[in-house]
């Protein structure tokens, strides 16, 4: 237990290691140590405000879908409301139409059927004048009679 | 062991404790060995080969042991934590440098619980005194003939293997840290600091005497009690290692082995407080290499075999020769974990506490 050199040779070592560690080991891992703390809290931050970005896109998206869902039904509505008003419209068409073409064929029937009378009727006088000569057995003046049978034929 | 070099157990527990010194013998010293005289003419250079020697070299002389453990623990140290900075990066940590970074935090948060400035000194000094206090105590846990004896084999006749219980080298340690406290107290405080000396605790011109002689007492037993705390803690731990070996033996697995080759070989059962049970596991012993040599001459065991066999035996065999020292060398052991983590960590606080106060301006 002598107190001798060693200790100073000791104070000297001491000095060597602190400066060591105080030049090479402390300030590298500290250094080291603080950026990854900053590093991950600015991780954690992060990663909050991608959360936050996250709610709020899907809320976003929500509120899109509620409108296009919305906008979808309306434009449903209106072609069903358009498909309904095209298929009367084509039934009012379709409905003047034939009573377009009733009209006509009745026009055509009225038509033929004067131009039948209007036949039978001249038919009819030649008819009754053949009858009376084949009646009276004589030819009968049909220049003289011709008014007497036209209006005869024109009363039926 | 108690060892046969060490012939009785006084001498062994001195030659425990004495340093390999390395130092000046002063001219008209005779130096006594092998019988011979011979006298010193000159002041020489030498390495001590007693304790008288140590005694005749006084001051100039140098603990070689103390120094180049000491210098080797803080060179492991130095380079584990050189690595660690290497390795240090914002990226994930991993293996050593996790580790580090724990003792590193640790240190730091300590540093910051009591020292309240800003220094770019303390925390790496705090640092290094704590790991390097720590790997030195940790030396003690080396079972303590181990070292010692291997090295007397190698022609090295004293050494002790754990720096920090030498004196010189805690109170060197302390001493560094007194240096810084007088550095800082002058820069921080200036001529406050002799104001502090001279007129604490008496406020009155008249007591200056009797504040300084106080106050340079008080501060000289800073470095004193920081220092041979840790000595005082660290020496009388290894001196109760050094008991437990004189009674029971301590070099580990080689000295289990040892004890078996002793008690198995030669008989002797000298040294155990049970001479009976000692006796009965020589016979065992004895029994046991016999029928293996004889089943291996029957050719029944190869001879390899045998070999691993009789060592096995052996070392059983000086196991339970040695398990009372192996249980009480293993419980104290144990024991210092605690003990020397925190004598480590109270040199730490201390001379953080004392740099702190020597930054407080009154």
């Amino acid at each position: 237990m002598n107190i001798n050199l060693t200790l100073f040779g000791q104070m000297l070592t001491l000095a060597f290691f602190v400066w060591f560690c105080m030049k090479f080991v402390w300030p590298a891992i500290t250094t080291a140590m603080e950026e990854r703390q900053q590093k991950i809290s600015d991780g954690l931050d992060a990663a909050d405000r991608a959360m936050r970005d996250l709610e709020l896109a899907q809320d976003k998206a929500t509120d899109q879908l509620k409108d296009a869902k919305q906008q979808s039904a309306a434009i449903v509505e209106q072609a069903n409301k358009r498909a309904a008003q095209i298929v009367e419209e084509a039934k009012q068409s379709a409905i003047a139409e034939s009573e377009r073409i009733k009209a006509a064929a009745h026009a055509e029937i009225e038509q033929e059927l004067a131009r039948a009378k209007e036949e039978l009727r001249s038919q009819v006088s030649r008819l009754a004048l053949l009858g009376a000569e084949k009646v009276l057995g004589a030819s009968i003046d049909e220049a003289a009679n011709r008014d007497l049978v036209d209006n005869l034929a024109a009363q039926l | 062991m108690a060892g046969s070099n060490p012939a009785t157990t006084t001498e062994y527990i001195s030659h425990h404790l004495t340093n390999l010194v390395y130092g000046k013998l002063p001219a008209g010293y005779e130096r006594s060995y092998n019988g011979n005289i011979e006298l010193i003419e000159q002041p020489t250079w030498t390495l001590a080969q007693s304790a008288d020697e140590v005694m005749a070299m006084g001051f100039w002389a140098v603990h070689v042991d103390s120094m180049l453990w000491s210098i080797g623990l803080g060179a492991i140290f130095a380079f584990l934590f050189f690595r660690a900075a290497r390795k240090a990066s914002t990226a994930v940590p991993s293996g050593w440098l996790n580790f580090a970074e724990m003792v590193v935090d640790f240190v730091d948060g300590t540093v910051k619980d009591t020292f309240h400035g800003r220094n770019k000194l303390i925390p790496p000094l705090a640092l290094t005194i704590f790991v390097w206090i720590f790997l030195m105590n940790l030396m003690k846990l080396i079972p303590v003939d181990l070292v010692p004896t291997l090295l007397m084999y190698a022609g090295v006749n004293y050494q002790k293997i754990v720096p920090s219980t030498d004196p010189n080298v805690t109170l060197g340690l302390a001493l560094g840290v007194f240096v810084l406290v007088l550095y800082y107290s002058i820069k921080i405080k200036g001529f406050g600091f002799a104001r502090e000396l001279a007129f604490t605790p008496f406020n009155h011109w008249a007591f200056i005497p009797l504040n300084l002689f106080m106050e340079v007492i008080g501060l000289l037993a800073k470095p004193f009690s920081l220092g041979l705390r840790l000595f005082g803690n660290m020496y009388a731990g290894e001196i109760i290692f050094i008991l437990i070996a004189v009674m029971f033996g301590a070099m580990g697995a080689a000295g289990v082995f040892g004890g078996g080759l002793q008690v198995v070989l030669s008989g002797d059962v000298s040294q155990t407080a049970l001479p009976m049970q000692s006796i009965a596991l020589w016979a065992v012993g004895f029994v046991v290499v016999c029928t293996l040599c004889w089943l291996n001459l029957k050719g029944k065991l190869a001879t390899k075999r045998m070999v691993w066999l009789v060592a096995l035996t052996m070392l059983i065999i000086g196991g339970v020769f040695n398990l009372a020292g192996g249980i009480m060398q293993w419980g104290w052991a144990v024991f210092h974990i605690l003990v020397i983590t925190l004598q480590a960590f109270i040199f730490m606080v201390l001379s953080i506490v004392y740099l702190s106060l020597a930054h407080e301006d009154h």
